[in-house]
C-alpha cells in the first residue's frame, strides 16, 4: 500500500515530458468546467418533479395525494414541487440529503413500497423521518418561502394570527408541529403530540 | 287473452289516469314547479360563484337547545379519518388549554346506552355529520322558521 502510494507521488511530482503546460493547465480547466457542469446538471435532473414522480410508488401514491392540496393549486398559481419541501437548498445540505437518498434508490430496487399496502404499512416511519427532519432544522424548507418576518398578522384569521404571534414567533413550536399532514394524507396519528387520542380508539 | 283480463288491465290503466293528466300538466307549466332550476333543463346555465364560508371565530345563535352548533371558522382539507382527526386537535378534552377552543360536549363521550367512555364516542366522532360550516350567501329557498321563544311571547 505504501509502496503505491509513493509510486503515484513519484509521478504526479515528476515535470510532464510529452505535455505542454499550457495543455495541462488549460485542458485541465476545461475539462474541470464540463466535469463540475455535468455534475451540477445531473444533480439539478434529480432534483425534478418529473424525477421524483418518475417512481410509480411517489407517483401512484404521494403525488396524488399532493394535488388536492393548496401546496399543487391555489389562486395565485404558486406552486411547491417535491424539491421545494424535502432537498434542502443549500449547497452541502443538499449533497447530505441526496447521500440519503440512495437509500430511497436501493428502496425502489428492491420493491420495499411497491404497493399500496407496503407504503401504508410504511407510512408512519417515512413521515416521522420528515417531521424529524423538519423539526430538527427548524422547518427550513417552509421557511424558504414563509418567512414569520413578513408575515401580516392583520390579514390572517384570528386563530392564525394567535398561533403565530405566540407560539411560531417565540420559537417555542416550528411549522411541522402544527402543519402535519398538509401536503399529504397522515398515517395512524396515534400518541403523536398534539393529536387527539380518540382516533386510536375508533 | 280473454275478456276479463282485458276488463282488468284496462281498469288498472284508469286508475293511473290522475298521475298522467298532472304530470301533463305539470309538464305545461313548468314555471310552477317548485324548482332552484331557473331554466330550461336544456340550457347551460353559468354557475353561481361559490360563497365564501364565514371565518370570523365568533359563536352563532342556536336555533334550539339541541341544535348542534355550526363551525365559525373555516375547515378546509381538515383531516377526519380512521387515522387522525383535525377537529379534535382543538376541540379535544385534553387540547382545549393550549387551543381555548369549546371541548366537545359531554354527549359525545357517551356510548348509546348513555354512559361515559373515557375518549370521543365511535358513534360522535366525524364531526361533519352534525356541524356544518356557514357560507354567506342569500338562501336559495325561503325559511319561516319560528324561535320557540318568539312562539311563547306570541299574543294569541
Amino acid at each position: 500500500m505504501i509502496k503505491w502510494v509513493k509510486k503515484t507521488w513519484k509521478i504526479a511530482a515528476r515535470p510532464s515530458v510529452h505535455y505542454s503546460l499550457g495543455f495541462l493547465t488549460l485542458g485541465g480547466f476545461i475539462a474541470g468546467v464540463i466535469f463540475w457542469g455535468g455534475f451540477n446538471t445531473a444533480l439539478e435532473a434529480t432534483n425534478s418533479e418529473a424525477f421524483c414522480t418518475g417512481c410509480h410508488e411517489m407517483e401512484d401514491n404521494v403525488f396524488q395525494e399532493l394535488k388536492t392540496t393548496i401546496h399543487y393549486t391555489n389562486r395565485s398559481g404558486v406552486r411547491a414541487t417535491c424539491p421545494d419541501c424535502h432537498v434542502p437548498h443549500e449547497w452541502t445540505n443538499k449533497i447530505a440529503r441526496k447521500m440519503q437518498a440512495s437509500k430511497e434508490v436501493w428502496g425502489t430496487i428492491f420493491g420495499t413500497i411497491n404497493t399500496r399496502e407496503k407504503f401504508l404499512e410504511k407510512r408512519l416511519e417515512l413521515a416521522q423521518h420528515e417531521w424529524s427532519r423538519l423539526k430538527a432544522n427548524n422547518s427550513l424548507e417552509c421557511r424558504n418561502c414563509h418567512d414569520l418576518d413578513y408575515m401580516d398578522f392583520t390579514v390572517q384569521s384570528a386563530r392564525a394570527e394567535q398561533a403565530h404571534s405566540t407560539f411560531l414567533a417565540s420559537g417555542e413550536k416550528t411549522c411541522i408541529d402544527c402543519h402535519k399532514g398538509i401536503a399529504h394524507h397522515l398515517p395512524d396519528m396515534e400518541g403523536v403530540e398534539g393529536w387527539s387520542a380518540s382516533a386510536q380508539q375508533n | 287473452m280473454n275478456i276479463s283480463a282485458v276488463r282488468k288491465i284496462l281498469l288498472r290503466s284508469l286508475l293511473l289516469l290522475p298521475v298522467v293528466a298532472v304530470t301533463a300538466l305539470w309538464a305545461a307549466n313548468p314555471d310552477e314547479l317548485a324548482t332552484l332550476r331557473k331554466s330550461d333543463i336544456a340550457v347551460d346555465t353559468e354557475p353561481q360563484r361559490m360563497p365564501e364560508v364565514e371565518n370570523k371565530d365568533v359563536k352563532r345563535t342556536r336555533n334550539y337547545p339541541m341544535q348542534p352548533p355550526t363551525i365559525p371558522h373555516k375547515i378546509d382539507n381538515y383531516t377526519v379519518n380512521l387515522n387522525a382527526n383535525k377537529c379534535l386537535s382543538c376541540h379535544d378534552r385534553t387540547l382545549t388549554e393550549q387551543s381555548q377552543a369549546p371541548m366537545v360536549s359531554v354527549t359525545h363521550f357517551m356510548n348509546r346506552d348513555g354512559n361515559f367512555l373515557a375518549q370521543v364516542s365511535p358513534r360522535r366522532y366525524f364531526c361533519n355529520q352534525c356541524h356544518v360550516t356557514q357560507v354567506d350567501a342569500k338562501p336559495l329557498v325561503d325559511n319561516d322558521f319560528q324561535d320557540v321563544d318568539s312562539l311563547l311571547t306570541k299574543p294569541e
